[in-house]
């Protein structure tokens, strides 16, 4: 216990720094895999081919892949990062975003077509439609497979401690390698820390599940 | 002979509010809509009816179309039904439709489901489109459930909204697909009255239906469909009391001795 106690200050730097990464990676995955979904369900072929093509690759990729990609090729295509945090926050949201589209449109399909002629026999345009009616309702219904996957994102992001991003388990790292006796306590504190995160998560997801459901 | 010479007139497809020119229609191998003709002046109440499969309702849902046709033209008040995009959207704000299962938004409020048109197609403040909503909720017998979401409402009072949100964009004419087919008995009369009350008011109305009262009460024109064609096209009173064809006259027996 005392390592832990001893290491806290270590601990909340790192708890803090997978918060912030977790947090910016899953809303920017938010935004862009619900603009994926959008495009998948549009009626440009091109939009749907180039989504169903992203999802397709970044859902079926580990994504150790992503972040060589993110922190390795990019920057010798010319993308720099000041920080690797960015390259860290690339990778997990446009990994994140693939598994996000999926859940969006698993909820698209959900909602009543009769909502979308409705809609639409009103004189609102795809975009209205999708924005006002279909999304409305069908991110309602998808908001506990959604928070499964953020719950996946913050662990997901432990996976940045092995690209030089000093987050949770990068920390923890550290201090089993200087606590070599205590191993086993230290990363108790580092799983502690990762549930700090998730169980809440768990805990909004079925308040939200009941507070928003609608009924039809 | 009035009405026949009226029922005649409309064959000039001219004056046509909504007119149907050979239309065609296939799903794979069956030809739901088989070379229809059909024009429909402004003020006009025509009911459409026919056993079911005869392609009613897909007819009605070609004339804004919610279905697309293989060959053949829609026009409504003279202009080409457009490709979809921005033009299909503009026209299909001058038509109304009331569908079998209302569809009314389910995530919005009884005001809200009338009002989103107005405000996001037509660019009315929301002041203005409350204010007109809450008049046609009132006029359909609604107005005390417009905080409610649709799901709290019953069948009959969900119908009555969808026309209402109908009519919020003061459409050139209306489109009902079966609307009492989904009704407990009770209920059908409630929305027949608005209905009826609509084509006093002298709304263009095209009306899909299985509700025989109706079509005597309010239609200028029945038409009967068989198997994709249109069978007959008469007044109610020619059709009801003397049927031509074989087909309207076996539909008739089958609805009357029950």
């Amino acid at each position: 216990m005392d390592v832990i106690i001893e290491n806290l200050p270590l601990y909340w730097e790192g708890f803090l720094r997978t918060l912030f990464l977790s947090v910016v990676s899953g809303a920017i995955a938010l935004v862009l895999g619900t603009l994926l979904a959008a495009a998948r369900v549009s009626p440009v072929a091109a939009l749907r081919g180039f989504s169903m093509t992203y999802v397709e690759v970044l859902r079926n990729t580990p994504l150790t892949i992503a972040f060589f990609f993110a922190a390795i090729v990019l920057p010798r295509l010319g993308v720099r990062f000041e920080q690797f945090e960015v390259a860290a926050i690339i990778a997990l949201s446009t990994y994140t975003a693939a598994f996000i589209a999926e859940a969006v449109r698993s909820g698209v399909n959900s909602v009543h077509v009769g909502q979308a002629e409705a809609a639409r026999s009103i004189g609102m345009q795809f975009g209205q439609v999708l924005s006002l009616i279909i999304l409305p309702q069908a991110l309602r219904t998808v908001i506990p497979p959604l928070i499964n996957i953020l719950i996946a994102l913050t662990k997901n992001s432990s996976v940045a401690g092995a690209f030089f991003v000093l987050e949770l388990f990068g920390y923890g790292r550290q201090l089993a390698n200087a606590n070599g006796d205590q191993v086993m306590t230290v990363l108790l504190g580092v799983a502690f820390f990762y549930l700090l995160i998730t169980v809440p998560l768990g805990i909004l997801a079925s308040t939200v599940e009941r507070k928003v459901a609608i009924s039809r | 002979m009035f009405a026949r010479f009226i029922s005649m007139t409309t064959q000039v497809p001219g004056d046509a509010l909504v007119s149907l020119n050979a239309v065609n229609k296939h799903y794979g191998q069956l030809h739901v809509l088989k070379d229809i003709n059909l024009n429909v002046r402004k003020g006009e109440v025509v009911v459409v009816i026919g056993p079911s499969g005869s392609g009613k309702s897909t007819l009605c849902r070609a004339i804004n179309r919610l279905e697309t046709i293989d060959t053949g033209e829609i026009a409504i008040d003279g202009k080409k039904l457009p490709e979809e995009g921005k033009e299909l959207a503009r026209l299909r704000a001058d038509v109304g439709m009331v569908f079998q299962s209302f569809n009314l938004f389910a995530h919005k409020t009884i005001l809200e489901n009338v009002t989103l048109g107005p405000i996001k197609v037509k660019g009315l403040s929301k002041a203005e489109a409350d204010k007109e909503a809450m008049a046609l909720l009132e006029r359909v017998g609604v107005g005390h459930q417009a905080p409610k979401l649709p799901a709290q409402l019953s069948g009959g009072q969900q119908q009555r909204v969808a026309i209402a949100r109908a009519l919020a964009m003061k459409p050139k004419v209306m489109l009902f697909d079966e609307p009492t087919s989904a009704l407990d008995p009770e209920m059908i009369n409630e929305v027949l009255d608005v209905m009826i009350q609509l084509a006093k008011e002298g709304m263009t109305m095209i009306v899909v239906t299985h509700e025989m009262g109706f079509a005597r009460k309010a239609a200028d024109r029945v038409v009967f469909m068989a198997d994709g064609q249109i069978v007959e096209d008469a007044t109610p009173e020619e059709f009801f009391t003397n049927p031509k064809s074989n087909r309207a006259k076996d539909f008739l027996s089958k609805l009357l001795t029950h």
